[in-house]
C-alpha cells in the first residue's frame, strides 16, 4: 500500500469507465449537511436578531422569543457537528507550498486558465481558506455567543466586555456568511463540484483537472502488488 | 373612565386629577423605537418631563424603593444582610430602583459624607438599550423623553444590557424580559406623577417639564453653593444627550462617589460600532458578495470538465492499475476492494 | 411637641440629638428639608452614629451614648459665657429671677438631701423662698446669689468644652462650632428647633435630658416662638394619644393624676392641687384641676357619681407605690405574683429589657392574653424558635390566649400625632378573617365581667356596676359615640360662671371646650384636654381644609389639635413684654391694644394683658423653668451622671453608679455588667426600612431590610478580627444575641478619659416571626433599669462584648 499523503482512507476510485473517485464518505456527507442545515438556520435567526429587516424570519422560529432561545442552542449543536467535520479534514487542509503557486496564479483558475497551476492534493487554498475561516470563525462565535448567551451565562463577563463580545459575533458573523457564499458559489461554478456533497463522488476529469495529486494517490493506493 | 385624557402632569406633589381619565400618552407620541428605521413621525410634540433626584434632600428611606415595588406589583425576594443597607444588593428585573450608600471621606478635610443616590434608568435622550435593541419596537421612546420597554415585545436577548452606559436592564431569569424604571408611564398617561416621587417624604425626587425641574436644580445648587458645596452641580450628561432622571450632586466634580454614577457616560463606541458599521458594512459587503457571485456567473464562464481532462484521468488511473484492475473496476461499485 | 410638624419649616435651626428624625420620622421629617430649602436653615445632628439624618446635615458632631447631661449643661454654660442669652426672655418668662431656699446645693454629684438608703432625695429644700404676701420672692436684676440664674451658672461652671470632651467624646473643635450655630439663635428673632426622641428618653435620667435641651432653648428665647419648641417625635402614630389618654398606671386622662393610697378621699387628693398662683395675677390654669377631675368622675361613673360620694372617687384604683410601670409589672410577674395579664397591642418580649427576664416572667403566668393584629413574640413567647427562642416549651404552663385585632386601616378613629393634632381617620379596608376592634373586644370582655360581677357580687364589685356604659350596643361602642364622650357634654344645664341665670350649655348638649366643665356634676368629660374635639360643630378631627392664610403652616381648619386647636403651646412666648412679636416675620399672636390676636389660638386669656400675665399659664409662676422645684426625683438642674453601665466611672463621685435616685430591682444588681467584662458601649435604635416589629410580617419592608444586623466602626472590626457581612455575637450578662456585622466609617471611636470607646449599634426590627429572616431584638442586651421619674428603660446605653461568629441555628 502506497503511502497516504493528500487523501483520505475512504477516498477511492469506484469506476473506471468512465473514471469516478469517492471523495467523501456518507457519514462526512451527513455531518456536512447537518452543519450546513444548523448554519443555515444560524443565519437565518441571527441574522433576524442582527438587521431589523430581516427580524420578520424570527417567524420562522415562532417569534423573536423562540428564536432567541433556540440561536444559541443551534450554534452550540453546529459547533460539535462542525467539530466532528473538522476532525476528519482537518489533516489535509494543512497548508503546502504549492498553495502559495496556486494562489499567486489564481486570475487564471478564474479566467479558466489551469494548465500552469501546480498540480493538488485533495483541497486547493480557495477551499482550506473555506475551512479554516468557518474554523476560526465558528471559533469566535462559540466563544462570544456563550458571553452573551443571556439566558443561562448571565453572568460570565463584565459589560465591557460582553459589548466586545457581542461585536466579534456580529462581525464573524458577517465574515462567515461571506466564506459561506464563497463557499457555494465556488461549487457551483467549479462544476462537477457539487455531486461530492450529493453523491459523495466526482469524476476523473474533475479530479484529474482540480486535485490531480489526490486523484493520482488515490489511484496508486488501490493499484494491488502483483501476486507473489 | 372619563372621555377626557389626561393633562400632561407637571408635578409629582400637587394634587393629581382623581377622576378616571383616558391615558395621554400613545403610539402616537413615539420618537424613537428599536429596530423600526422607519418610524412614522409622531403626531405632536409633548412638553419634555424629568424627574429631579436632589441628592441633598435624600435621607435614603427607600420609600420610593417601597413604592416602586407596590406600584409596579414586583416580587424581590427577602434576602439577607451583606454588610451595608442596600437591599436587594442589586437592581433587579423585580426591583427598578436601588438606593446605593457610599460613605465618602472627603480626601482633604477627613469629613466623611454618607451618599446615597437612588439608582435606576436615567431615561436618556439618546438611550443605549434602545439602540442595542433588535427586537421592533420592544424599546420606545416618548416625546416627552420616557424611554419605555414594551414586554410583548422584547425576545430576552439582553443586548439592551450591554448598549446601557448606566448598567440599569435587568433580565428576568424565569420570565425572560427585561424590565427598567418605566418613570411610570402608565401613571403619567394618566396626569399622575411617579410613584417614587408621590412617596418621597422630603421631596428629594421632584417631578416635572424638564426646563422646570433645570431651574429647580439651580435653585438647590445655589443653596449647596452657601453651604459648603462649592461643586454642587446638575448632572444631565450630554454625552448621551441629556436625561430625563437628573441628580442634584453636592459633590458635583465628584459623580463616580455616587456609587459608581459614571462622570462621562455614552453609548459605548463598541456598541456604536456593532449596531453602526458592522451592519452597514457587514451588510452591504454580503449584498455585494452574493450581487458578484450572480454576476460572475452571468459574465464569466463557469469552471467545467474537458473531454481533455476526462481522457487524461483515465489514462492516469489505467497506467497506475494497469488493465486488469481497470477492467475489475469499471462499473461503479460502493464496496470496492481492500 | 410644643410645635407642630408643619411648624419646623419656620426654623433657623434644627439640632436633632437624641434622635434620629429622618430614620425614624421620614415624613415629619420633609418639614426640616422644607426650612433648609425655603429659610436657609441649618441642620446640626449629634448622634453616637453617622445617621441618616446626618447624611443631609450641615454639621454633624458625635457623642458617647448617655452624656448629653453633661453635653448641654456645657452649651448653656458656654451661652452664659458668651452672652448668648435672650435676656428679656429669660428675666420675664422663666424662672431665673425666682429665690431659692438656703438649704439647696450640689456637690459631688448629688444634690442636697441625699439619702442611700432610700435611694431617693429629700426635695423639701428644692424650693423658693415664699415672701410674707405668700408670692415667691424674685430678684428681676438676677443678681441675688440664691436667685435661680446664679445658681444656674455656678451649677454648669465646671462644664467646660474640654470637661465635656472628656466625657462626651465630643472634639472640641467640633462642639465649640455647634456652639457658635446655636448662639446665634439667641437673638430675638431666630430660632431653633430640638427634635429628639428616644435617643433622649431611653436613659436612666432621660427626662433630664430634655430639661436640659428645654433650659437651652430657654435661655434663647425659643420656646413658644415659631419655629422653636422643644419637639418630641413619638414613636407610634398615637403614643402621643397613648399618654394624653391616661395609659400611664400613675395617670388618669389629660394628665390627671392617678390618686394614691394615702389620699383617702377626694379632698386630701385635691388638697395638694390648689395651685395657687405663685406671682401676682398669674393664670395657673390647673386651678381648674376640680372642674376636670369631677368631669371625667362624671364622665366614668355617670350618675353614680355625686358629690355625696365624692364623685365616685373611692371607686378609682389608688396607687401603693408610684407606678405600676411595666418594668414593675414584669419584675411582679417573674416573682409569682401576676396571674393573668392582658398585653394589648404590645409586644414586650422585643420591646422590653431583659429578654431573658421576661420569658421567664410570662412563663410563671397562668393565662397570657395578647391583642394584636399581628403574631407577636408574645404571643409565641413559648415556641421554641432554635437560638432565636430557645426555650423548654414542655415546661411552661401559661396558657395563651390570642385575639385578633384590627390594623389601623381597618376602623374609624382618630390618631393624635406627635403635634398633638387628633386627626380622625376613616376605615379604608374590611378586617381579615376574624379580627375583631379592639373596642368589640374589650366591651365584650367588660359586659361579661359586669355580668359576673352582678350575679355573683364578688369582693369590690362597685367600681364594675358603678361604670357608666352608655353606648347604643353596650357590646360594641362605636368610634363616635367614644369621641363624643371624649369630649364631653353637659348633663344638665350649665351657667356662666359670672352671670347664674345665663345658660351656656343647654343639658345634653356637646360642650364646647373644656371651658364649659363644671366641678358640680353638671359635665362630663373623658378627657380634658381633648374637650373641643367633638362639640355640637361636629367632629373637628375630620377637617380637612388645608388653606393657610399666615403661611406659617398653622393651617388651623385641618382637624383639630389640643388644647383649644391651639397649634403652637406658650406662644404668648413669641412677643415681648408688650405683646410685639419677637420676630415681626414670624408673627404668632401680637397685642393689639385690647387683646391677642394672630394666626393661631393665644397660649394665655385672650383680654390678659402682656404686661400683668405670664406666657406659661400651666405653671403657678406664670414662668417657665429653669429651676424646676422639687418636681423631677432627680434634681432641679440636670446634672451629670453615667449610665448604670459605662464605660467610665462618674467623674463627680466615683462611688455613683448611673442615676442614684432611678429604682434598681435587687434581683438585677447581679446582671449589670462593668467594663472589665464588655468594654464596648451598646446601643439601640430604629431603621427607617421597618416600624418596630410590626413590618417584618411585610414582605415588602422586610425586602428592603431583610436580615438583623449589628454595626461597628472599622477599628473594631479590625481590632476583633470581624469580617463586614460576617457573623458576630454580641453578648453580656443578660443575654447574647448573633448578628451580620455591618462594618462602617460612620461610627468611630471616641476618645473619653484618654481611653478610645467603641460603640456597637444594635438595631431593634428582628425577631422570631415574620416574613424578615429570623433575629433578635436588643433588648436581649439591655438593661432591666429605667428612668427615675417615668421609668422608661435605659435601652440606650449598656455595654456589651463582640466576637466574630457563626450563622445560628434554627
Amino acid at each position: 500500500m502506497a503511502k497516504r499523503e493528500f487523501s483520505e482512507s475512504t477516498d477511492r476510485i469506484v469506476a473506471t469507465e468512465p473514471v469516478e473517485v469517492r471523495r467523501y464518505a456518507t457519514h462526512t456527507r451527513i455531518n456536512h449537511w447537518f452543519t450546513a442545515a444548523l448554519i443555515v438556520l444560524l443565519i437565518l435567526s441571527g441574522f433576524a436578531l442582527f438587521w431589523p429587516p430581516l427580524f420578520f424570519l424570527t417567524g420562522l422560529f415562532g417569534g423573536g422569543q423562540n428564536a432567541r432561545f433556540l440561536h444559541p442552542i443551534f450554534g452550540v449543536v453546529a459547533c460539535f457537528s462542525f467539530l466532528l467535520l473538522f476532525l476528519q479534514l482537518w489533516k489535509l487542509n494543512i497548508m503546502r507550498r504549492e498553495d502559495l503557486v496556486w494562489a499567486r496564479n489564481i486570475r487564471e483558475l478564474l479566467d479558466g486558465q489551469e494548465e500552469n497551476l501546480p498540480e493538488l492534493g485533495k483541497y486547493n487554498l480557495g477551499q482550506k481558506f473555506v475551512f479554516w475561516g468557518m474554523f476560526w470563525l465558528l471559533l469566535a462565535m462559540v466563544i462570544s455567543g456563550v458571553m452573551i448567551w443571556q439566558q443561562f451565562f448571565p453572568d460570565l463577563v463584565s459589560i465591557p466586555v460582553r459589548r466586545w463580545a457581542v461585536l466579534v459575533h456580529s462581525i464573524s458573523a458577517v465574515l462567515s456568511v461571506l466564506i459561506i457564499i464563497v463557499h457555494v458559489y465556488a461549487a457551483i461554478w467549479t462544476r462537477g463540484t457539487i455531486s461530492a456533497m450529493t453523491r459523495g463522488t466526482v469524476t476523473g476529469g474533475w479530479a484529474w483537472r482540480h486535485h490531480r495529486k489526490w486523484l493520482r494517490e488515490v489511484a496508486r493506493r488501490q493499484d494491488t502488488p502483483p501476486a507473489e | 373612565m372619563s372621555e377626557h385624557t389626561a393633562p400632561p402632569p407637571t408635578t409629582a406633589v400637587s394634587n393629581p386629577p382623581v377622576e378616571a381619565l383616558a391615558p395621554n400618552l400613545g403610539d402616537g407620541d413615539i420618537v424613537l423605537a428599536s429596530a423600526t428605521p422607519d418610524l412614522p413621525p409622531p403626531t405632536r410634540q409633548l412638553d419634555k418631563l424629568a424627574k429631579l433626584i436632589d441628592i441633598s434632600k435624600c435621607i435614603g428611606c427607600k420609600a420610593c424603593q417601597s413604592a416602586c415595588i407596590e406600584w409596579n406589583d414586583t416580587h424581590p425576594e427577602i434576602g439577607v444582610n451583606f454588610g451595608s443597607y442596600e437591599n436587594p444588593h442589586d437592581l433587579t428585573s423585580e426591583m427598578f430602583t436601588l438606593m446605593r450608600f457610599n460613605e465618602y471621606e472627603d480626601p482633604e478635610t477627613g469629613d466623611l459624607d454618607w451618599l446615597i443616590r437612588k439608582d435606576g434608568c436615567m431615561h436618556c435622550e439618546d438611550p443605549g438599550c434602545l439602540k442595542a435593541c433588535p427586537s421592533p419596537g420592544a424599546i420606545v421612546k416618548y416625546s416627552n423623553g420616557i424611554v419605555d420597554f414594551i414586554h410583548d415585545k422584547c425576545i430576552g436577548c439582553g443586548y439592551c444590557i450591554s448598549g446601557c452606559p448606566f448598567d440599569i436592564p435587568r433580565m428576568s431569569p424565569t420570565k425572560h424580559v427585561v424590565s427598567k424604571c418605566t418613570l411610570c408611564s402608565d401613571r403619567v398617561a394618566v396626569g399622575q406623577g411617579p410613584a417614587c416621587a408621590k412617596a418621597c417624604p422630603t421631596q428629594a425626587i421632584v417631578f416635572g417639564t424638564k426646563d422646570d425641574m433645570i431651574a429647580h436644580a439651580e435653585e438647590r445648587i445655589a443653596d449647596l453653593n452657601t453651604r459648603g458645596y462649592d461643586k454642587a452641580s446638575l448632572y444631565d450628561p450630554a454625552g448621551v444627550g441629556g436625561t430625563h432622571v437628573m441628580y442634584v450632586l453636592p459633590i458635583g466634580d465628584k459623580p463616580e462617589e455616587y456609587s459608581g454614577l459614571p462622570a462621562d457616560p455614552k453609548i459605548s463606541n463598541v456598541v456604536q460600532g456593532w449596531k453602526g458599521p458592522t451592519k452597514s458594512v457587514g451588510m452591504a459587503a454580503i449584498g455585494l458578495a452574493a450581487v458578484g457571485a450572480v454576476l460572475h456567473s452571468i459574465f464569466s464562464k463557469p469552471n467545467r470538465v474537458t473531454e481533455h481532462d476526462r481522457v487524461e484521468a483515465e489514462e492516469m488511473v489505467d497506467d497506475i492499475l494497469g488493465p486488469e484492475e481497470t477492467a475489475e473496476l469499471a462499473t461503479p461499485n460502493d464496496e470496492g476492494k481492500a | 411637641m410644643t410645635n407642630s410638624w408643619t411648624d419646623i419649616k419656620n426654623t433657623d435651626l434644627v439640632i436633632v440629638m437624641g434622635g434620629n428624625a429622618a430614620e425614624a420620622h421620614p415624613c415629619g421629617f420633609k418639614w426640616v428639608t422644607e426650612a433648609k430649602a425655603h429659610r436657609g436653615a441649618k441642620l446640626i445632628v449629634v448622634d453616637p452614629r453617622y445617621t441618616r439624618t446626618a447624611a443631609v446635615s450641615d454639621y454633624y458632631a458625635p457623642i458617647r451614648p448617655g452624656t448629653d447631661i453633661a453635653w448641654l449643661m456645657g452649651m448653656i454654660r458656654w451661652m452664659i459665657e458668651n452672652d448668648k442669652v435672650h435676656w428679656e426672655y429669660v428675666r420675664n418668662f422663666t424662672n431665673a429671677a425666682f429665690i431659692v431656699q438656703d438649704g439647696f446645693g450640689w456637690s459631688d454629684g448629688l444634690f442636697s438631701g441625699y439619702d442611700p438608703e432610700k435611694r431617693d432625695y429629700d426635695r423639701s429644700t428644692w424650693d423658693y423662698v415664699i415672701g410674707e404676701d405668700g408670692f415667691a420672692e424674685v430678684d428681676m436684676t438676677l443678681e441675688h446669689p440664691r436667685c435661680v440664674w446664679q445658681l444656674l451658672k455656678r451649677h454648669v461652671d465646671v462644664y467646660t468644652p474640654e470637661f465635656v470632651e472628656n466625657i462626651c467624646g465630643t472634639p472640641v473643635e467640633n462642639y465649640l462650632h455647634i456652639a457658635e450655630m446655636i448662639g446665634e439663635t439667641s437673638a430675638p428673632d431666630k430660632t431653633m428647633t430640638s427634635m429628639y426622641a428616644l435617643g433622649w428618653t431611653q436613659h436612666s435620667k432621660g427626662s433630664q435630658n430634655i430639661r436640659g435641651m428645654a433650659m437651652l432653648q430657654l435661655i434663647l428665647g425659643n420656646i413658644g416662638m415659631a419655629g422653636g419648641g422643644m419637639n418630641a417625635l413619638r414613636g407610634h402614630s398615637n403614643i402621643q394619644g397613648l399618654t394624653d389618654m391616661g395609659l400611664m398606671s400613675n395617670l388618669l386622662t389629660g394628665y390627671l393624676s392617678m390618686p394614691t393610697e394615702r389620699e383617702v378621699d377626694y379632698p386630701t387628693y385635691m388638697s395638694t392641687r390648689n395651685f395657687k398662683p405663685l406671682r401676682p395675677g398669674q393664670t395657673s390654669y390647673w386651678q381648674n384641676y376640680s372642674k376636670f377631675m369631677v368631669s371625667f368622675m362624671k364622665a366614668m361613673y355617670g350618675d353614680a357619681a355625686q358629690a355625696e360620694n365624692d364623685w365616685g372617687y373611692h371607686w378609682l384604683p389608688k396607687l401603693d407605690v408610684p407606678n405600676y410601670d411595666i418594668l414593675r409589672m414584669f419584675e411582679l410577674m417573674n416573682d409569682g405574683h401576676v396571674n393573668l395579664y392582658f398585653c394589648q397591642g404590645f409586644n414586650p418580649l422585643l420591646a422590653f429589657p431583659n429578654r431573658g427576664k421576661l420569658t421567664s416572667a410570662l412563663s410563671k403566668l397562668k393565662l397570657l392574653v395578647t391583642i394584636d393584629p399581628l403574631e407577636t413574640e408574645t404571643s409565641r413567647f413559648w415556641e421554641n424558635h432554635g437560638e432565636f427562642n430557645d426555650v423548654d416549651t414542655a415546661s411552661i404552663q401559661t396558657e395563651v390566649i390570642q385575639l385578633p385585632s384590627t390594623c389601623f386601616a381597618e376602623d374609624d378613629g382618630s390618631l393624635t400625632n406627635s403635634g398633638r393634632w387628633l386627626q380622625w381617620h376613616w376605615k379604608a379596608a374590611t378586617p381579615p378573617g376574624q379580627a375583631k376592634l379592639d373596642t368589640w373586644i374589650m366591651s365584650q370582655i367588660f359586659v361579661r365581667v359586669r355580668e359576673l360581677y352582678r350575679k355573683e357580687g364578688g369582693s369590690v364589685p362597685d367600681p364594675i356596676l358603678n361604670l357608666s356604659w352608655d353606648y347604643a350596643d353596650e357590646g360594641d361602642p362605636t368610634p363616635e359615640e367614644l369621641a363624643r364622650e371624649v369630649n364631653g357634654r353637659a348633663l344638665t344645664a350649665v351657667y356662666d360662671s359670672t352671670d347664674p341665670t345665663k345658660v351656656v350649655v343647654e343639658a345634653g348638649k356637646q360642650v364646647v371646650n373644656f371651658s364649659q366643665l363644671r366641678d358640680d356634676g353638671s359635665t362630663m368629660c373623658g378627657c380634658w384636654i381633648y374637650s373641643g374635639c367633638w362639640n355640637e360643630d361636629g367632629n373637628n378631627m375630620a377637617r380637612r381644609d388645608n388653606e393657610d392664610p399666615s403661611g406659617m403652616g398653622v393651617y388651623p381648619n385641618w382637624t383639630w389639635s389640643w388644647p383649644l386647636n391651639r397649634r403652637t403651646l406658650y406662644n404668648r412666648a413669641s412677643a415681648d413684654m408688650e405683646g410685639r412679636p419677637w420676630d415681626p416675620t414670624r408673627p404668632i399672636i401680637e397685642w393689639n391694644g385690647e387683646r391677642w390676636v394672630g394666626s393661631d389660638v393665644p397660649d394665655i386669656s385672650p383680654t390678659a394683658r402682656p404686661q400683668d400675665v405670664g406666657p406659661f399659664i400651666m405653671n403657678p409662676e406664670g414662668t417657665s423653668r429653669l429651676f424646676s422645684r422639687g418636681m423631677m426625683r432627680d434634681g432641679p438642674f440636670p446634672t451629670h451622671m453615667e449610665p448604670f453601665e459605662s464605660p467610665m466611672q462618674n467623674v463627680f463621685n466615683a462611688e455613683m453608679r448611673g442615676n442614684p435616685v432611678a429604682r434598681v430591682f435587687e434581683a438585677d444588681v447581679a446582671d449589670l455588667g462593668t467594663s472589665d467584662e464588655f468594654p464596648y458601649v451598646g446601643t439601640s435604635y430604629r431603621l427607617t426600612e421597618h416600624f418596630h416589629y410590626w413590618t417584618k410580617h411585610n414582605r415588602v419592608n422586610s425586602v428592603l431590610q431583610p436580615e438583623f444586623f449589628v454595626e461597628l466602626s472599622v477599628q473594631l472590626a479590625e481590632e476583633k478580627g470581624i469580617q463586614n457581612g460576617g457573623w458576630v455575637r454580641v453578648w453580656n450578662k443578660r443575654g447574647s444575641v448573633k448578628a451580620k456585622a455591618v462594618v462602617t466609617k460612620r461610627i468611630k471611636p471616641l476618645i473619653c478619659d484618654g481611653k478610645p470607646v467603641h460603640v456597637v449599634g444594635v438595631p431593634l426590627h428582628w425577631g422570631f416571626t415574620g416574613n424578615a429572616k429570623k433575629g433578635y431584638g436588643p433588648n436581649s442586651l439591655t438593661v432591666f433599669i429605667g428612668d427615675a421619674n417615668i421609668e422608661t428603660p435605659e435601652s440606650k446605653a449598656f455595654l456589651v462584648n463582640i466576637e466574630p461568629s457563626e450563622e445560628p441555628v434554627a
